[in-house]
């Protein structure tokens, strides 16, 4: 973390010099002429898995508020649907999950004939509302358990003293309650934002086109294995990075890393 | 007349879902034997190279630790997906080569061996980090008290390091089953028969997505719960003599 | 000492599962995912269809030692030459593009490709007629290179990992058409599930992409499988075998020279 400087080790530049080689190797010995013809379709594909990324975790976000609050604080008739689903989305495998919808719910649908002739019905035969409908309750999920811890983090004295002001209860919950709890939950956010980022290629398997699906198509048109995978590698390791770049520079402003 | 209808709808499905043909319970079952061998395997494997990552990354050298960093910063960032890929690839690749050198004919690989590779992998650097934090939160005193009585180093860490880090690591380890349970799942993909393949194999011959999808989930689910209970007992024995989280927060 | 015991323990676990395995037996790679008719999985846990019968038929007569393994489609090249497989038997035509990576033996059959969609909608299989529809295909087949250089600047082409997967969603209508082999289709219309559809037609022949037959793929160089492959392709055309296994499954051959 001391900058450039801890870069210009011995150990350190010997490493960089092997990684630096291996590059040159792969660059050399491996088959890139096929990028160029790819590239318009790699650059789609990334899109819609950024684009799939973001929806889907703030649409989650939004989900797990509620859903945290219900466990926290909710009657038992809010919190225990609230934990149940929470159990049943950690419990069970994402693909499952994506699958049970595209090819359970999703075939459940053309059966119902108002459905067909519905103005619903040119969404409903996409893959991508299933996929983001999936993705969105994962992450609601996982990070609805977050919640509930963040907002019975709060300190009590300070929901007390509000209370003792005469704040009218939402007042209380926009103002002090969950901007408390948000910034409680920040530093687990962004790794929970990378693990998001690490599902979506699981779409590719209802026929959405992202960026993995992309490599996919690389690798059954040419059969060349290792070429489109590495390269898929990195892209990920990229955003990853910038996802937990961003994370950090929002917690510095908000003051929550301590 | 919806009661019989409903009646019968579930008829269908314990039929589809009985243990022996016409019905698929029995595909199922053999599919989470098969999930359950490679995620026990996969969790072991990873344990093991976690316990070696994490003194690498307290104790090692310069060099050692930055390799280590650069190990699980990678499986961190790549989606398992894409590591099953190449891992599965390269793996084989690599054990081939390695026995023709040496004159041996082909190596048999079997879909467990190579899940559990692969799967170990992604594993041992999550529980890299887990090891390395629960080692960490133990009281340096203990280790200097060890290391003082002249303790070599494997039986420090036998004796001294593991006991004593268990209560600290057992939470993030329960997380970590969990996910390997769930990862196997992944598999399906490069078409490994465990649960999740088995499942979709029923569901498309039979065309009851809803029934196998559901029962899968139900399986999945058992296996959540089950590890839970499982590691609860594990986590009170492990802080047995240690005063509870309630008690030491006062 | 750890890693030694795991290690042990995956061998027992991998020897359980995959019995013992000798060296001079035949990895005969299929897919994954269930082809009906020609292989799909029965309930207790068994390939069966013709391409299975068919491989075991031509395994006896050329006396190999063959194991059926299932191996995902989209990476069943893959696995052939990186030798988890010894050969692809798994309704895999012979094209010019995948001969620049693998061999292949002579073909074993060979069929039409054909446009399947509602019955209610009038399609042709002409690029014109499917304009502006969305058409399905399974990845890494003839089908997805035919359709997208035909049918890709008009339509919108969906890419399944299996062609059961893109029967589903034409049933649910959440494609309008797919492009698929005529006998496997013909099943499909035929089955219950399937009686939503129907064959349009065949597409126009274009030999370059769509081959010449199926064939069994084998590593290049591979030429004493390849050799024996094909002698036993050869004695089961001969003997009978082959018009006996077909009668069972289909009315029509679906082999020609």
């Amino acid at each position: 973390m001391t900058g450039w400087r801890s870069l210009l080790q011995p150990h350190r530049i010997v490493l960089m010099a092997l990684f630096a080689g291996l590059v040159v190797w792969c660059a050399v010995s491996l088959r890139w002429d096929w990028i160029p013809q790819y590239t318009p379709l790699a650059i789609e594909g990334a899109w819609r898995t950024i684009w799939i990324l973001v929806v889907t975790t703030v649409a989650g976000f939004l989900l797990a508020i509620p859903l945290g609050l219900a466990q926290a604080i909710g009657p038992w008739y809010l919190s225990v649907p609230a934990k149940t689903f929470c159990t049943i989305i950690r419990g069970t495998p994402l693909l499952l999950q994506i699958w049970l919808l595209y090819y359970g719910l999703g075939s459940l649908f053309p059966q119902i004939p108002w459905i067909r002739g519905s103005e619903l019905w040119p969404y409903l035969r996409q893959a991508w509302p299933y996929a983001v409908l999936a993705l969105t309750l994962s992450y609601a999920g996982y990070e609805g358990e977050v919640m509930r811890g963040a907002f019975a983090g709060v300190n009590k004295g300070q929901l007390e003293a509000a209370n003792a002001f005469g704040m009218p209860r939402f007042t209380m919950f926009r103002r002090i309650w969950l901007p408390q709890a948000i910034r409680n939950v920040l530093p687990t956010l962004g790794g929970e934002t990378i693990l998001q980022l690490k599902a979506t290629p699981l779409v590719a398997t209802i026929t959405v086109v992202e960026i993995y699906a992309v490599s996919s198509r690389v690798r059954s048109d040419l059969f060349i294995v290792y070429e489109p995978l590495l390269l898929l590698a990195l892209f990920y390791m990229i955003i990853a990075g910038i996802i937990a770049l961003l994370f950090r520079r929002f917690e510095l402003k908000t003051g929550s890393r301590v | 007349m919806e009661l019989i209808l409903d009646t019968l709808g579930l008829a269908k499905s314990a039929e589809l879902l009985s243990l022996s043909p016409p019905g698929w319970g029995g595909n199922l079952l053999r599919g989470l034997a098969n999930s359950l061998q490679i995620a026990l395997g996969a969790f072991g494997f990873g344990l093991v190279i976690g316990l070696f990552g994490a003194s690498g990354k307290l104790h090692g050298g310069v060099v050692v630790r930055d390799l280590l960093a650069i190990y699980t910063t990678v499986i961190r960032a790549v989606p398992e997906l894409v590591l099953i890929l190449i891992l599965y690839y390269v793996g084989t690749d690599l054990i081939n080569q390695a026995a023709s050198a040496l004159g041996y004919g082909r190596v048999e690989i079997s879909g467990v061996v190579a899940g559990i590779w692969v799967l170990g992998i992604v594993q041992g650097a999550y529980a890299t980090e887990v090891l390395r934090g629960a080692i960490q939160a133990i009281p340096q005193g203990q280790i200097e008290a060890a290391r003082a009585f002249g303790m070599p180093p494997l039986m420090l860490m036998r004796r001294v390091t593991i006991p004593a880090m268990m209560s600290y690591a057992t939470p993030g380890l329960a997380n970590l089953w969990l996910i390997a349970t769930k990862d196997t799942a992944l598999l399906a993909i490069v078409g490994f028969s465990e649960l999740t393949l088995e499942t979709r194999q029923a569901a498309s011959s039979t065309r009851a997505y809803f029934t196998f999808f559901l029962a899968a989930g139900a399986l999945y689910m058992i296996v959540t719960l089950f590890s839970g209970a499982i590691f609860a007992r594990i986590e009170k024995w492990a802080r047995r003599g240690q005063p509870s989280l309630r008690e030491a927060g006062k | 000492m750890k890693l030694k015991t795991l290690l042990a323990a995956g061998l027992t676990a991998s020897a359980l599962t995959a019995g013992a395995a000798s060296a001079d037996e035949v990895k005969i790679g299929i897919a994954a995912e269930p082809y009906p008719p020609f292989a799909s999985l029965d309930a207790s846990g068994n390939w069966v269809g013709w391409e299975v019968e068919v491989i075991d038929a031509i395994c006896a007569a050329a006396e190999l030692d063959c194991v059926i393994t299932p191996v995902a489609w989209d990476g069943i090249i893959p696995s052939l030459t990186g030798q988890q497989i010894d050969a692809i038997m798994a309704s895999m035509s012979i094209t010019e593009e995948r001969m620049k990576t693998i061999d292949f033996s002579d073909p074993y059959y060979n069929t039409p490709a054909v446009i399947v969609a509602d019955k209610s909608m009038d399609i042709e299989p002409t690029p014109e007629s499917l304009a502006g529809k969305i058409v399905g295909i399974q990845a890494s087949t003839i089908h997805q290179t035919y359709a997208n250089t035909y049918f890709g600047d008009a339509a919108e082409i969906r890419v399944y990992q299996t062609q059961d997967e893109a029967n589903q969603d034409l049933v649910a209508g959440r494609i309008d058409a797919t492009q698929a082999d005529s006998i496997a289709m013909a099943d499909f219309v035929n089955s219950d599930a399937g009686q939503c559809c129907e064959i349009k037609g065949a597409v126009a022949n274009d030999e370059a992409i769509l081959g010449k037959g199926v064939g069994a793929g084998v590593r290049k160089g591979d030429d004493a499988l390849r050799e024996s492959l094909n002698k036993g392709i050869a004695a089961i055309l001969a003997d009978g075998t082959h018009a006996e296994i077909t009668s069972r499954y289909f009315t029509t051959s679906i082999y020609s020279e």
